[in-house]
């Protein structure tokens, strides 16, 4: 057996898709001295790619996949092994059907070309189909089967063709290094494989169903579990064989009944997401010698899979009949608890990366990324947050919850989603010290990453009569949503509101470097007066949002981090990753010491007055301001700042004081008719009247503070990551702006009025067609919500500036039919002047 | 024509069998199970000789109550019907198998009629006894021959070819009679996919048996010690091929 | 209780590969119960062997004569054995692992309702329960087991035994046993030889081929070599399940078992079940283009590379040797 080398600068372990692209990659950016290994032998080490069933329906309404698996389609087509075939989404249900007409939309917005067929022209395509009963297709020209080993090996070979890589099959990883460092994380050091070891500057695990296991070896986490997806081949067919050809007929997905039938070669291949969760541990998977095809290629579990049989019968009784059934598997591929991709540098180890939790059909596209983030400090094929393994929090790495989630979301592979579908299972993992009250409330709990946040509360109902407000017409409009958001909107504005912000993610910095440590992490000047507040966006090092957050003066040496729920997980991660060496600076999560209570309304300060004998008004306790103050006895730091636009104060207490708290305030807030308010007025009507942009929504890397608007009138002195690139494009007239629009009919074609949902909906141009920007970013609506004190219906998107103008009129895509829109111009249509958050 | 085919359960494993901790039994948490490959054979030549000549075939397995999955299996592949001796889920022994069998074909029997052929497999995969089906015709008083790889039906009699080093030895036997079959008579059809939803409807006849242990009993499985040499890279491509004159002169086979 | 009997296996008056072993087992065992070693051949056709077996320490050869004996029938041989066992009251029946071996003495067990052990590879006989490994699996896995039984009738595994010579008296008895005519049915009544040269089984060169070799042409390279060295065409499951070769050319756990001076894989990865019929070849050359395969490691020799270009290369290196 040939030795390994005793170092290398990059050691990619396993060399599946994921793998073998990332090295080809990254010797395409330039790094040397590369080492890929595997477990297995080659060109097929027996992980999930060698059964993968290879092909890619473009289509995604998630932005980043839909950016990943075009872009990787693209390389397949590049490397000449992606042959089109069409494919079909096909309906047996009416809500499918809406659901495809959704499709359409989402393809119109990525510039996908498909079209909705009848069930007659379904059997045009493939004569084999009992279009009886289906009620249509979603038919997608572009559809493709590719060669995911071929193109494996291929990037594998350009890496080595420049003489920056070795490969080593059957080479197994034993262990992984680590070596301490006395401030920051433990750092990556050296992979033990049994021909020896490497020393390396980063190590990349990209192993698949076994990444949990590798990273343990270093004591990071990879969250995902190795789950089964049965399929099975059955042939011959005549008709595919007389075709002659690898694919000949589009795939056809029979969407209903979460099954696919694609065409392979004389036979046909039939898989299923339809059967009960079957998950296997990542320590616990056979060896190659082991299986007795592959260690991904269990056998069937025959009664799992028998009423999918049916199923195909149904749908293509006529030719799969008598087909025989020649090889059938649970096949294991990884899924991750919200069914992401876990993509990055682990929390715990520094330069071990992650590149796990990825299918075929985004395979080349995820290696860029992640080559560019190793190269650049982030991707710029596009922003990463929705899989950056960071984003997930400790509860969410554990066996116990990976399982619960992905036996939820399995049978929802091929599922209808809908965008603000909520979680059934691990719920209440995280309550506030609220939550008895607000379950008192009739509280609706959302979940946010194991947060428990009232999205309204049942109490309220009585203000939707008073305010006269009605429910949305379409049951999917309707859905996970309720009229008494408005309502409880509408009476903070008129009155008062309490908010539960408890699901915050606060980090205290602390130490003699800390001011310099905080100037380089924000854009804007931190290095103000103590009790201070700054809104500032955090970049990348190419300019684009990685993060916007608030930092409070707390003291000459402490600053107070405040972000959301969703982006804590990744801020923290930043946050830690740049402290400096030296241990000047200490990082604390305060998370779950504090708890944070909003009060909103014209009424607020003469309710939290009742309790303080601080003068409280504008001239004592100006807007951004942060103070010390007792509340009825309790400590507390008071915030005067507002998401929602109203006149109020962030409240942050201690958690043990958070009930006393909460019940003095609420007893106070009695005469002033004080309600409870939901998160669907901070983080949708109350947010979006007043034009905040929220992160992962208009904020991504993608996009500038120039560009969104975020950009200050002067830059500060300190030296900040993204800097550089800032001042550039400041320098620059932007390509694309950050607009309001509202909508200006809500009536579709069959007379129902819609209400978009905040789902990448596509702007269009009077003419129906797509907008897209100088630097090729389509236009898509990135929040949409009701403004209640507006009466309109608000939508948020980027524009090229000929379009960015107040009264242009547009058009906005909506489960395929079309409304007309008008640009609003600014952002902040309710009160721009701000008056009543100052006075 | 009235065929019985016994066939085994047997566990599918890769190039190296698994063993549980105790060495008791194959680690089967991975591994799918299968019909011993000469019974597999089997099973379709009997089908193949039903379709020729009209009859019936029934499967008959010895095993746990899992084992029923071979059962459906063979009836996917055109099997008509299925009768099932079911044990606990220890491996039993050839004398204890034999006995057992025999009782539920004798049962069989005195209900429907004798049948005209028994066939076995020449040797399960797994424990390999090569006499269970010997045991079963010796008990019953009927001619068996294993090692079959060719059956031809004439009228009240049977010629059953056996492959030897260089040629076939050919036997004719009268009805009824069982037969040992061997792996490569033919090449076993796959399911359907209506013969597998078909055979989820069969009825299986259970057995119950009084058969009692023979006197080879396990005392332990475990793996042979790995047999790795150390290989002589002769070299890499066709420019190795003067070297291998070498080692076929030195070997003395040039 | 005095006996050891082995059945020594012949074909027509031929010894089978594996008799002589049998034989040679048998005395050693014999020597250590201090027990006498009988061998019985069956038919007249093997009546000339006697001598050679008394040079492998046989005191007593029984030449089974009866006219249902003419030749090989696995009832009618098992009958026979099982007659002479009881009239001489052997301890202990042993013959040859091989397919017939196995039938005959199973036979043999099953009419004197006793016990059988197929294809031990270890004896450890103690007072009455005797301990031994056995073969699973074709050599795969192996069984540690104990055998009550008051004769014991057992196989030995193939190719894992040497025979020694050893002179023993070597007198000749013959035995007619009493065999009912219906035996005549199980025996061969019609032997169909088939020219297809040399046979797989016996060949001193097996050229085999596996999935590397990808179709049934791609063997044509590899007849031709097994040609030049007079030798035969092997193959996996996989050429066979492919309807490459016929399944008579299968070497493995349920086709041939070979035991050849040299056995060339070529793209044969050499999953267990392959290995357990090729594991007799005194010699292994494996030609792979993955020097990591099964096969390979294996070997006493590889040629790392793509079979269809180095096949082609050896015929060519032989024939210029050749001539």
């Amino acid at each position: 057996m040939n030795e390994v080398p005793s170092r290398a600068n990059v050691v990619v372990i396993g060399a599946g898709i994921v793998g073998n692209c990332l090295v080809g990659h990254l010797a395409r950016l330039g790094w040397r001295d590369m080492v890929l290994i595997d477990k297995g032998p080659l060109p097929n080490p027996g992980g999930s790619t060698g059964h993968a069933s290879n092909f890619i329906f473009p289509t995604d309404h998630n932005k980043e996949m839909a950016v990943l698996t075009l872009e990787s389609q693209r390389q397949y087509e590049e490397m000449g092994v992606n042959t089109t075939c069409g494919g079909i989404e096909v309906a047996r249900t009416e809500a499918r059907m809406e659901e495809l007409r959704r499709r359409m939309t989402s393809a119109k917005a990525w510039g996908i070309e498909a079209k909705l067929l009848s069930p007659r022209e379904v059997k045009e395509e493939v004569p084999f189909i009992n279009e009886d009963i289906i009620l249509g297709g979603f038919y997608t020209p572009s559809v493709s089967v590719v060669d995911s080993l071929r193109a494996g090996t291929i990037m594998r070979e350009q890496a080595q063709e420049k003489e920056v890589l070795e490969v080593f099959a059957n080479t197994e990883v034993l262990d992984l290094e680590v070596e301490p460092s006395p401030f920051k994380r433990p750092r990556i050091k050296a992979v033990v494989t049994d021909r020896g070891r490497i020393e390396a500057d980063v190590v990349v695990i990209a192993c698949g169903v076994w990444s949990p296991r590798i990273a343990t070896m270093a004591g990071a986490t990879i969250p995902l579990t190795p789950a089964v997806h049965q399929m099975a081949d059955v042939g011959p067919i005549e008709i595919l064989q007389k075709t002659g050809n690898e694919i000949a007929y589009p795939i056809v997905r029979d969407m209903d009944t979460f099954m696919y039938e694609r065409q392979s070669a004389g036979s046909m291949e039939v898989g299923s997401y339809a059967h009960r969760p079957i998950f296997h541990r990542p320590d616990e998977i056979p060896s190659n010698a082991e299986s007795a095809l592959s260690p991904t290629e269990l056998p069937l579990t025959q009664q799992d899979f028998d009423p999918q049989l049916e199923d195909a019968l149904d749908l293509m009784g006529d030719i799969l009949e008598t087909a025989e059934i020649r090889y059938a598997i649970n096949g294991l591929l990884s899924l991750t608890p919200d069914a992401m991709p876990v993509l990055g540098e682990t929390v715990e180890i520094a330069n071990l990366w992650s590149a796990a939790a990825v299918w075929i059909k985004e395979g080349p596209a995820i290696a860029q990324m992640v080559a560019e983030w190793m190269t650049y400090g982030y991707p710029h094929v596009c922003d990463p947050h929705g899989s950056d393994i960071a984003r997930l929090y400790p509860h969410e790495r554990t066996e116990h919850h990976i399982r619960a989630r992905c036996g939820e979301h399995f049978n929802k592979t091929y599922g209808i989603v809908h965008p603000r579908e909520q979680w059934a299972t691990e719920r209440g993992m995280n309550r506030s010290p609220f939550y008895p009250r607000q379950e008192a409330l009739k509280a609706e709990f959302y979940d946010a990453r194991g947060w428990e946040r009232p999205q309204w509360y049942g109490v309220n109902k009585d203000l939707v009569v008073c305010y006269e407000l009605e429910t949305r017409p379409h049951e999917w409009d309707n859905r996970w949503w309720s009229s008494i958001i408005s309502a409880e909107h509408l009476h903070m504005r008129d009155k008062v509101g309490m908010v539960d912000l408890s699901a915050f993610q606060i980090f205290d910095v602390q130490g003699p470097g800390v001011v310099d440590y905080i100037e380089k992490m924000t854009v804007n000047k931190c290095d103000r007066p103590v009790g201070s507040s700054i809104y500032t966006p955090v970049l990348t090092e190419g300019g684009g949002f990685r993060s916007d957050l608030t930092v409070l003066r707390l003291g000459d040496f402490h600053y107070r981090i405040v972000t959301g729920a969703f982006d804590g997980g990744r801020d923290e991660y930043w946050f830690r990753k740049n402290l400096p060496e030296d241990g000047s600076v200490q990082f604390s999560n305060m998370t779950s010491a504090i708890c944070t209570l909003g009060v909103w309304g014209p009424n607020a300060q003469a309710m939290v007055s009742k309790l303080t004998d601080v003068d409280l008004s504008q001239q004592h306790f100006r807007y951004g301001k942060v103070k010390d103050v007792l509340i009825a006895g309790i400590p507390t730091t008071m915030f005067r700042v507002s998401y929602v636009g109203e006149s109020g104060w962030e409240i942050y207490t201690s958690m043990q004081h958070g009930l006393q708290r909460w019940d003095a305030l609420w007893e106070a807030g009695q005469q002033f008719d004080v309600r409870p308010v939901g998160m669907g007025v901070y983080g949708t009507t109350g947010r979006m009247e007043k034009g905040y942009l929220l992160m992962g929504a208009e904020l991504e890397s993608e996009y500038t503070p120039v560009e969104a608007g975020l950009a200050r009138k002067g830059v500060k002195k300190a030296d900040f990551i993204g800097k550089e690139a800032y001042l550039k494009a400041r320098d620059e007239q932007p390509v694309a702006k950050i607009c309001a629009l509202t909508m200006d009919d809500h009536t579709d074609g069959t007379g129902v009025k819609r209400f978009p949902c905040g789902g990448n909906e596509p702007i269009l141009t009077l003419d129906g067609d797509r907008i897209v920007d100088g630097k090729g970013r389509v236009s898509r609506v990135t929040s949409a919500g009701i403004g209640p004190s507006l009466g309109k219906f608000i939508l948020f998107s980027y524009l090229p500036p000929k379009y960015a103008v107040a009264g242009t009129k547009l058009k906005v895509m909506y489960m395929n039919a079309l409304f007309s829109v008008t640009v609003a111009g600014s952002t902040t249509l309710f009160d721009p002047e701000n008056q009543r958050m100052k006075s | 024509m009235r065929i019985l085919i016994c066939i085994k359960r047997v566990p599918a494993p890769g190039a190296k069998i698994p063993l549980s901790d105790d060495g008791q039994e194959i680690d089967t948490t991975y591994l799918g199970f299968t019909t011993s490959p000469h019974e597999e054979c089997a099973v379709e030549e009997a089908v193949r000789i039903v379709e020729k000549v009209g009859g019936e075939t029934t499967v008959l397995t010895l095993g746990p109550p899992a084992a029923e999955e071979q059962l459906r299996y063979a009836v996917s592949v055109r099997a008509n019907k299925a009768a099932h001796v079911v044990t606990d889920t220890t491996d039993w022994g050839p004398e204890r198998t034999a006995s057992a069998l025999t009782q539920a074909i004798r049962s069989m029997e005195a209900k429907e009629g004798p049948f005209d052929m028994v066939f076995f497999g020449n040797e399960s995969a797994d424990s390999a006894g090569y006499q269970v089906g010997i045991r079963v015709a010796t008990a019953m008083g009927r001619p068996i021959v294993n090692g079959i790889k060719e059956i031809e039906v004439g009228e009240g009699s049977v010629t059953a070819r056996r492959q030897v080093d260089g040629g076939f030895e050919e036997y004719e036997l009268n009805l009824p009679l069982m037969l040992g079959i061997k792996e490569g008579i033919n090449l076993p059809r796959y399911p359907t996919m209506k013969g597998r939803l078909a055979s989820r409807k069969l009825a299986v006849t259970p057995f119950e048996t009084t058969a009692k242990c023979g006197g080879l009993s396990k005392i332990e499985l475990f793996q042979p010690k790995e047999q790795t040499s150390n290989t002589v890279v002769l070299g890499h491509g066709p420019e190795a091929a003067a070297k291998v004159v070498d080692v076929l002169v030195d070997l003395g086979v040039m | 209780m005095s006996v050891v009997l082995v059945m020594v296996e012949h074909d027509r008056g031929a010894l089978v590969p594996g008799a002589l072993e049998a034989l040679t087992f048998g005395r050693h065992l014999a020597c250590d119960l201090g027990l006498s070693l009988h061998g019985v051949t069956i038919g007249s056709s093997a009546d000339a062997l006697a001598k050679q077996l008394g040079h492998y320490g046989a005191e007593v050869i029984h030449q089974a004569h009866h006219e249902i004996l003419c030749d090989y029938g696995p009832q009618a041989w098992g009958e026979t054995v099982a007659q002479l066992a009881r009239s001489i009251e052997a301890a202990v029946i042993i013959t040859t692992g091989t397919d017939s071996g196995n039938e005959v003495i199973a036979n043999a067990a099953a009419r004197m309702d006793l016990p059988m052990v197929a294809n031990c590879t270890k004896l450890l006989p103690r007072q009455g329960l005797w301990e031994l490994v056995r073969l699973r699996w074709g050599g795969s896995l192996l069984e540690r087991a104990s055998l009550d039984a008051p004769v014991k009738i057992l196989t030995l595994a193939p190719n894992r035994f040497e025979a020694t010579l050893e002179p023993g008296a070597g007198k000749t008895e013959s035995f007619v046993p009493t065999l009912d005519p219906c035996l005549a049915q199980t025996v061969v009544r019609r032997r169909v030889v088939e020219s297809k040269g040399i046979s797989l089984a016996s060949a001193p060169v097996v050229v085999s081929g596996g999935r590397g070799v990808k179709s049934a042409a791609g063997f044509a390279p590899l007849e031709e070599l097994a040609d030049l060295l007079g030798g035969a065409v092997g193959c996996s499951r996989v050429a066979t399940n492919n309807g490459w070769r016929p399944h008579s050319d299968q070497v493995g756990q349920t086709g041939t078992r070979i035991a050849p001076q040299i056995y060339i894989a070529c793209g044969i990865s050499g999953a267990i079940q392959h290995w357990v019929g090729a594991m007799g070849a005194k010699h292994i050359l494996a030609i792979n283009t993955d020097p990591e395969a099964n096969m390979v490691h294996k070997a006493d020799y590889a040629i790392i590379g793509d079979l269809h270009e180095i096949i082609p290369a050896i015929v060519d290196a032989v024939r210029t040797a050749q001539n």
